[in-house]
């Protein structure tokens, strides 16, 4: 059992945005009861059925990889960040919802992450700026996940949904809003639920069945 | 004015909350307002030098001006902070009012204490008056100008000169970012077996459930017992070895910034900023060297160092200087030099700090406490300043400020700045010396 495959998935976003208890929830199925600040990154693993229902079906680790999102961007913490952007599969950027500027930095995450994985031949954004083009050429999968749902009164909520919706549209990627202090979220079968294990299905798949060529 | 509360706004959303959304406008509010009275204060120091506008305009001015800012400093920012606080306590949401006021009597309290066992009260003065006032805050402030300003000193040569910089090779750097990785990957490792054990645990739990009976219940226990045995000894090692990554982490971050440090100094602005550093460094040195003068032989400064400075080169050199004339010119721009750096130093370190410590929680009662700082900061230098100024300007302030004992402040602010001075070289040293073992060790 333990000779599974593995699968890397980086876990980024802004300072305080919930990624601990994000990643805590996920694999252990647990909230987290006292969340402080990530030095570094945390790892945690779940496991995860490719394929579940069907004869294909197989198990593997995903290694959610939470790197610690403080300070600000001097260059001497992005290269000590950047050691743990090698051989990613999958990203899953998280914002606050009652934060408009985590929302906004999440292009400047996902360029320092893709930037590392650039191939030669690959354009490079120097000036940091957002590049659609750039993403659309992008085989890495995204998830855009935005917490503390309800911290969001009522009332807002619409507004705020509609805003998140065009952010997870420019990153061509999906989206999920919840609230990491209930697990009620991802319970088995709702529709966050079947989004997420959807994301993991596909980062699989581009690890592990592209490789052989483009025969599957 | 206005234009420098439009300053202090532009400078509140601009560097301090880059990444934060401002949720009280009242908080942005009393920041700016804060700033924009202190700034004022130095505007009518330099007014002062200058002699511009009427003597008794000018005196009128000072008073109110210090009137708004005792004000705000002593009644509404603790009145927030202690609202702040409480808010940010999510038990006593209901009665939040309440409790506010109750912090701000405690507050109140402390504060007054504080002045009981320094030789300040003067009889003539009744309770509430504007010296009582001045003086306590002139305590508090001075008390933090000192040790924020002996920490500096040291803090300043440390950091410029390159004497102090290990080298660092990229070698270095990679063998250390190996041994990150694979403390990763052990622990990575460790997790996944926990994962499985957990899930297996799971299904043969879900597989038990039904009810087998006296015998089955028992062999479940007993396996599941020695099953979560094991387990924990793994989450023990898990969590060494997660702590084991963080330091290495830190470390490595310390080596980048090290080596940027180096690829810096190369730079002409690099050897430029290194040339200032040294004499920084010999000003500060100097300055606890007159600190500890000052309280080794019990004496007061009464001539400011500019006039002594020309008297000196006067009685040495035997250059005919017209003494009042330079002094006059040279004190004010001296004066408009520290008052630009030390306003300069003082929000760089507040913003460094805030930075540090900020989250979305308690971001509004930083900014507050910050803005209460930099009230004190202010007033307190004020007070300060009036040792480097010559004797004519001096007139108005003691005037404005009315009867403290000047002399026991500077006697204070001496004292505890050496205090903080020796205890930052102590500490720096400490650290110094601590890190290039824990590089050999590698």
């Amino acid at each position: 059992m333990a000779a599974l495959d593995r699968v890397k998935v980086l876990v980024l976003g802004d300072s305080g945005v919930g990624k601990s208890s994000l990643v805590h929830l996920l694999c252990q199925n647990q909230v987290l009861g006292n969340p402080s600040w990530t030095v570094g990154c945390s790892v945690d693993v779940r496991i995860h059925d490719y394929k579940e229902g069907t004869p294909e079906e197989k198990t593997y680790y995903i290694e959610l990889w939470d790197v610690g999102g403080s300070v600000g961007s001097a260059t001497s913490v992005k290269s000590t960040r950047a050691v743990f952007y090698n051989l990613l599969n999958g990203i899953i950027l998280v914002h606050d919802l009652t934060n408009k500027k985590s929302s906004q930095n999440l292009y400047r995450w996902s360029l320092e992450a893709l930037n590392r994985d650039v191939a030669p031949t690959g354009v490079l954004v120097t000036n940091g700026d957002y590049d659609r083009e750039q993403f659309a050429d992008n085989q890495i999968p995204l998830l855009v996940i935005g917490t503390k749902l309800d911290q969001i009164p009522e009332t807002k909520r619409n507004e705020v949904l509609t805003r998140t919706a065009f952010l997870a549209e420019d990153f061509n990627a999906e989206e999920i809003n919840l609230d990491c202090t209930n697990p009620r979220y991802l319970a088995a079968g709702s529709s966050n639920a079947v989004k997420l294990s959807r994301f993991f299905d596909k980062v699989i798949e581009k690890r592990y069945f592209l490789r052989d060529g483009n025969q599957v | 004015q206005v234009l420098f509360f439009g300053f202090g706004w532009l400078f509140f959303m601009r560097k301090l909350f880059k990444d934060y959304e401002v949720r009280q406008y009242v908080v942005q509010v009393i920041f700016s307002v804060t700033f924009a009275f202190s700034c004022t204060m130095f505007e009518l120091i330099i007014f002062e030098i200058l002699g511009v506008l009427n003597s008794s305009s000018r005196y009128f001015h000072w008073k109110l001006n210090l009137c708004v800012i005792l004000l705000i400093l002593v009644f509404m920012v603790p009145f927030y902070i202690g609202y702040f606080v409480v808010s940010n306590i999510r038990l006593l949401h209901r009665q939040k009012l309440l409790f506010a006021c109750v912090l701000w009597l405690t507050f109140m309290y402390f504060f007054w204490k504080l002045g009981d066992p320094f030789p300040i009260l003067s009889p003539k003065h009744g309770i509430l008056s504007i010296e009582q006032l001045i003086s306590r805050v002139g305590v508090i402030g001075v008390t933090l100008m000192a040790l924020l300003s002996g920490f500096g000193a040291v803090n300043c040569p440390y950091t410029y000169m390159s004497y102090f910089l290990r080298n660092v090779t990229d070698a270095d750097i990679l063998a250390l970012e190996r041994r990150l990785l694979q403390t990763m990957d052990m622990i990575v490792s460790k997790k996944k077996r926990i994962a499985v054990a957990h899930r297996t645990m799971f299904q043969r739990g879900e597989v038990h459930n039904k009810p087998t009976g006296f015998w089955g219940m028992i062999k479940s226990v007993t396996t599941s017992v020695s099953g979560s045995e094991n387990l924990s000894l793994i989450q023990q090692e898990v969590d060494a070895l997660e702590e084991l990554s963080r330091q290495l982490f830190l470390e490595t971050a310390d080596l980048h910034a090290t080596k940027e440090r180096i690829e810096y100094s190369k730079t002409f602005q690099g050897k430029y900023f290194n040339v200032l550093g040294y004499f920084f460094s010999i000003y500060c040195v100097w300055k606890i060297f007159m600190a500890t003068i000052n309280i080794v032989f019990d004496r007061v400064g009464k001539t400011d160092p500019v006039t002594r400075g020309i008297e000196i080169t006067v009685n040495y050199l035997g250059i005919q200087f017209d003494v009042k004339f330079w002094s006059q010119h040279i004190s004010f721009i001296l004066v408009g030099i520290i008052i630009v750096t030390s306003i300069r130093g003082l929000l760089i370190t507040l913003t460094k700090f805030f930075y540090a410590i900020s989250s979305s929680k308690s971001s509004n009662v930083i900014v507050l406490l910050l803005a209460q700082i930099m009230g004190m900061y202010f007033v307190s230098s004020v007070l300060l300043i009036r040792m480097s100024m010559p004797p004519e300007y001096r007139i108005i302030i003691t005037e404005v400020l009315g009867e403290l004992q000047f002399n026991f402040y500077h006697r204070w602010f001496d004292v505890i700045f050496l205090v903080s001075a020796l205890s930052s070289i102590l500490f720096l040293y400490l650290a110094h010396k601590q890190a290039p073992e824990k590089h050999m060790a590698l």
